[in-house]
């Protein structure tokens, strides 16, 4: 009886919980679809006739799609970036024996412990001394840079997990050096790649600090940065604001919902052991 | 290929392989960590430095006017850290526990738990910002409705609930990543341990209390540092919703929003205090820092070997 009763307490929270999770979602979707008249007098009935015309509105008012591609141009080469160098400092790190491996690797996890905000300053003044202030390369190497120490740790991990007679065996057959990176190994880490490119790439997609203070012109603003633009545009224009946050996070989710083990694996790397 | 060779051409990958990775953290991470603190001691005129300041930076966070703003800054994000301490760790055990014991249908709760936490925290942020409304908000007129008007009230704008809500909304945002992370802790324990407590007659509440729980140390030492760490650099929510000040009135101001004034002025002023900035900073870094590694140090003394 006392285990049917703990059983049924604990069905009950995750009942809750996944209400409490999906119900503002799904009604930030109705919302969207819906006049902002509606939702001030009537929120809670659902959009039996849905007014795609805010959607439109969103994609018409122009700025919103240079906002989306912008971010997908950020976050995109920043992605490629992050995992071609961590691929090739983690083959390195993994699988030579050299003097100065274990230093070097200490180094770049001391990269993991580094806060970006608090040395935000400096890279202000540095990236205006490059003249990449305003850019979209700065912010790309920005982002690179403070994702790499935890690229390369895990993908050194995933290099290191590898049977050393493969290498041999490649190497007896003639392959050189990098054959045996490019053919070989590379396939095999692909799980590795995988778990980087979520771990770096969602944190990028969604970031709006660096963006808010590295980037000025209107024509260059990222998505998450742009919503604040835009949310000052159409203030109460409630239809239209949930359409532009709807289109904002639709991306993600619905990558998620195909993908979500590997969203769930990817995002905790950082902080499961093995 | 002989020996030799091969050790050659593997110097010559090792250096053309690292070089483009190390360049760029030293470039965009080690270099503007490290030149952050020196910053604090110097004296700048905007974005200029000018000479040697000793630690008068430090004398002056410590004064008039920004004593103050330090104070209840430090005591906004304390605060704040131990809510959602609480809150997030007390939920994310409970519902890892409800997840590890479901048999059926634990991939769509896991599914729907993490969600949250793929969202952008702007667009989490607007999203509750405008159910909370006090004017047109659903949630206000839902209390109305349910004739529970005494709780209707503007959430977000009213300095004694605003920083709780914002607590909540980072809640909403957040548990479901604590909660993955003590659902694995739990899927690490072997079960022999289990099935042995269980044939000696524990119940499940004393299965769960003395085993499983002892055995989540590991994960309960990398939530509380993350969450230690969120909760002092905690920035975005409030910035959102709150506005650079931390309104209404400074009741959700933060270290790391008086950073960023500090460092890039607000709206109506574009004045900045780098050297003061970066004397915040300097100690929002040290408590972060020891107190990540003072509590990592006594948490791990916690964790038992399975």
């Amino acid at each position: 009886m006392k285990t049917f009763s703990s059983k049924l307490f604990f069905r009950a929270l995750l009942i809750t919980n996944a209400v409490g999770v999906l119900i503002p979602v799904l009604f930030l979707f109705n919302s969207s679809l819906r006049d902002s008249n509606e939702f001030v007098t009537a929120p809670f009935k659902f959009a039996s006739s849905p007014k795609w015309a805010n959607f439109t509105e969103v994609w018409s008012n122009g700025a919103f799609a240079t906002y989306l591609k912008n971010s997908l141009i950020v976050t995109g080469f920043s992605l490629v970036l992050i995992l071609f160098l961590s691929t090739l400092a983690g083959f390195v790190l993994g699988r030579y024996n050299f003097r100065g491996n274990s230093l070097v690797y200490g180094f770049v996890l001391t990269g993991m412990l580094i806060p970006a905000k608090l040395a935000i300053v400096p890279l202000f003044i540095e990236l205006k001394w490059l003249h990449l202030l305003d850019s979209h390369l700065g912010l790309i190497l920005v982002y690179t840079s403070g994702a790499l120490p935890a690229g390369i740790f895990i993908m050194t991990g995933f290099f290191k997990s590898l049977p050393s007679d493969i290498d041999n065996a490649a190497r007896i057959d003639g392959a050189s050096e990098f054959q045996l990176l490019r053919s070989i190994l590379t396939p095999l880490v692909r799980p590795g790649l995988a778990i980087v490119g979520i771990y770096c790439a969602i944190p990028i997609w969604n970031d709006f600090f660096l963006p808010l203070v590295f980037l000025q012109s209107p024509e260059k603003k990222t998505i998450m940065q742009g919503l604040t633009v835009f949310f000052g545009q159409y203030s109460s224009q409630w239809g239209i604001l949930f359409a532009g946050l709807t289109m904002a996070a639709l991306p993600l989710i619905l990558l998620y919902l195909i993908l979500s083990e590997q969203f769930i694996k990817g995002l905790t790397a950082g902080a499961v052991k093995g | 290929m002989a020996a030799k060779g091969l050790k050659r051409e593997q110097n010559k990958y090792i250096f053309l392989f690292l070089t483009p990775a190390l360049l760029t953290i030293v470039a965009f991470t080690t270099i503007p960590a490290l030149t952050t603190l020196s910053y604090a001691f110097f004296r700048w005129t905007g974005f200029h430095q000018e000479g040697f300041a000793g630690l008068d930076n430090f004398r002056r966070l410590f004064s008039f006017p920004f004593r103050d703003q330090f104070l209840m800054a430090l005591r906004h994000n304390t605060l704040v850290f131990i809510g959602i301490f609480i809150t997030q760790t007390a939920l994310g055990i409970l519902l890892a526990y409800a997840l590890y014991r479901l048999k059926r249908g634990q991939r769509f709760f896991r599914t729907v738990t993490f969600l949250p936490v793929i969202f952008s925290l702007v667009v989490v942020g607007y999203m509750w910002q405008s159910f909370l409304d006090p004017y047109f908000g659903p949630i206000n007129q839902l209390l109305n409705n349910l004739g529970l008007d005494f709780l209707a009230k503007p959430w977000l704008g009213s300095s004694t609930t605003a920083l709780p809500t914002m607590a909540f909304i980072n809640l909403w945002r957040w548990v479901g990543f604590p909660a993955i992370i003590f659902l694995s802790g739990l899927n690490a324990i072997s079960t022999e341990y289990l099935e042995a407590a269980r044939i000696d007659g524990a119940t499940e509440g004393q299965v769960f209390r003395k085993i499983m729980f002892p055995l989540l140390a590991p994960s309960m030492t990398v939530i509380s540092i993350l969450t230690f760490i969120g909760a002092f650099e905690w920035f975005d929510i409030p910035f959102v919703l709150g506005g650079v000040s931390g309104n209404p009135a400074g009741a959700t101001d933060t270290l790391a929003l008086m950073f960023y004034r500090l460092a890039f002025g607000t709206a109506d002023s574009g004045a900045n205090e780098i050297g003061v900035g970066s004397a915040l900073g300097v100690i929002i870094f040290s408590i972060v820092g020891i107190g990540a590694a003072v509590g990592s140090n006594v948490m791990r003394r916690r964790e038992v070997e399975q």
